[in-house]
């Protein structure tokens, strides 16, 4: 089997200062994996470089793209890179204020992204945004509502409806469940896992949250300093970590 | 079926000092479709460490742990991922699931992971339950709310809904009444009786008697704890 997304090298610095460094692996189609780490560990940094956000300084990632198949997404076009990121990819972001457009309709949200890829009818997209915000558990009388009106929880899963309703392949997202009520992080990581296993996405989590690896990660990478210290399958890692650092985040925290 | 050969391990404390606990080593043993082996010792001795690494939860330092024609110890991730979705059952001793999911699905999980479909996945989740005397009324609740003993059955009826070739059981009797415990002994008779090979710990010793074919005393493998 091909990987859908082989990240190699891949290295940025602010200056002086390091983002990330050496970070290389394999994401096969079907795998979730995690990126955890404190703070300012690069994990964030890391996650903008696949997804064409930053430019890293050296190494490279390669995509297996839908039309062309793999594809050096560094050095490729600002127009391609684009087109990737509305069809193949989708983005999460940790403030769904980022991700949405506070001033349009729910419906218009979603609706945006399909006209992106080519949909023209006004029916149809109209049909498919309601669908999909009964997906996300979003009731279908919201559509006209602007998510200003919604609750936070409401326009994380706006957001990821936006991100999904183009059946893309490979979903980054950073810190998904971050600044969320618990009980309201609890149904969106069902609904995330559901949405994973049904469609049979890949992901690439970013979080320092590790109840929330545990539960939608198959593999793990900590982080420290830019570096990566670990990897490995998710459970394997949380329960026998290896590294000094890792056995330090675990054992932080704090039993419920 | 299952096969460990010279299978070692230690932990090492980063941030206590470096302390390195040797906790098994030398351990080399098979287990044969349709047998059924029980892991002995005392509390302690290394039991449950030696299952997670048959499981590739916890790493193995040096030696083979073969499932199959796959050896655990020199895994990626991804073929781990595939043994245990396909080959390779953990009946653990605690339920560990995402908050919310019904227990119906919750037990239909592992059938659903391989492309059964939902019907098909619900149907045999139904049977399960309802062998293990879980009411009816429960299955669309969260199992997180459940007593102990329920959510131990919940966790069993999980691991046996797919016909794993290979099983590993962690204490899958205890806190069970009479009634529930005959159930689950028969269970395991019954993936014997396909030719599925079994690890088990039982300290039920009427249960291990049983169904275990032959026991091995993990002590005799942990250093200091042996003579």
């Amino acid at each position: 089997m091909r990987p859908l997304l082989s990240v190699q090298g891949v290295t940025k610095h602010y200056g002086a200062h390091i983002g990330c460094a050496d970070v290389s692996f394999d994401l096969y189609p079907g795998e979730v994996m995690g990126i955890v780490g404190e703070s300012g560990s690069g994990k964030s940094t890391l996650l903008n470089c696949m997804a064409g956000h930053l430019a890293p300084d050296a190494g490279q990632v390669v995509f297996d793209t839908r039309a062309e198949g793999p594809k050096h997404t560094v050095t490729m076009s600002e127009p391609e890179r684009r087109m990737l990121s509305r069809t193949d990819w989708a983005f999460v972001h940790q403030h769904a204020r980022d991700g949405l457009r506070m001033g349009v309709s729910a419906g218009g949200n979603v609706g945006e992204r399909l006209m992106a890829v080519g949909a023209r009818h006004y029916g149809n997209i109209r049909d498919k945004a309601t669908d999909w915000l009964e997906r996300v558990e979003i009731d279908a009388a919201r559509v006209d509502d602007r998510p200003t009106t919604f609750s936070g929880g409401m326009q994380q899963r706006l957001q990821i409806a936006r991100n999904l309703v183009t059946g893309p392949r490979l979903v980054f997202m950073d810190e998904p469940t971050g600044g969320l009520d618990v009980s309201v992080q609890a149904r969106l990581l069902d609904l995330l896992r559901g949405l994973v296993r049904d469609m049979g996405l890949s992901a690439i989590i970013v979080t320092h949250d590790l109840a929330v690896v545990r539960l939608l990660a198959d593999r793990l990478m900590v982080m420290k300093s830019g570096r990566v210290v670990e990897a490995g399958l998710t459970d394997q890692v949380l329960d026998d970590p290896q590294h000094a650092y890792s056995q330090l985040l675990v054992s932080s925290v704090l039993q419920v | 079926m299952i096969e460990l050969n010279d299978v070692s391990k230690t932990f090492t404390l980063h941030n206590q000092g470096s302390t390195v606990i040797e906790v098994i080593s030398g351990v080399s043993f098979s287990v044969a479709p349709g047998e059924c082996v029980a892991l002995t010792g005392a509390s302690g001795a290394g039991k449950s460490t030696l299952m997670r690494m048959i499981y590739g939860n916890y790493l193995t330092q040096s030696g083979s742990i073969r499932i199959g024609d796959v050896d655990i110890v020199q895994s990626e991730p991804r073929e781990v991922i595939a043994l245990r979705r396909e080959v390779l059952g953990y009946v653990s001793q605690f339920l560990r699931v995402v908050p919310r999911v019904p227990t119906l699905d919750v037990v239909a999980d592992p059938l659903r992971a391989l492309d059964v479909s939902a019907q098909e996945a619900q149907a045999r989740a139904q049977s399960l339950l309802t062998l293990l005397n879980i009411p009816e009324r429960l299955w669309s609740l969260s199992p997180t709310t459940f007593s102990g003993g329920e959510q131990q059955r919940v966790n069993i009826a999980r691991g046996f809904a797919h016909e794993y070739p290979a099983m590993l059981l962690d204490e899958p009797t205890a806190s069970l009444d009479a009634t529930n415990r005959e159930v689950v002994l028969s269970l395991i008779e019954e993936s014997k009786a396909r030719g599925a090979a079994i690890i088990g710990i039982f300290h039920d010793e009427g249960a291990r008697d049983r169904v275990c074919d032959h026991e091995i005393d993990v002590s005799a493998f942990t250093p200091g704890m042996a003579a």
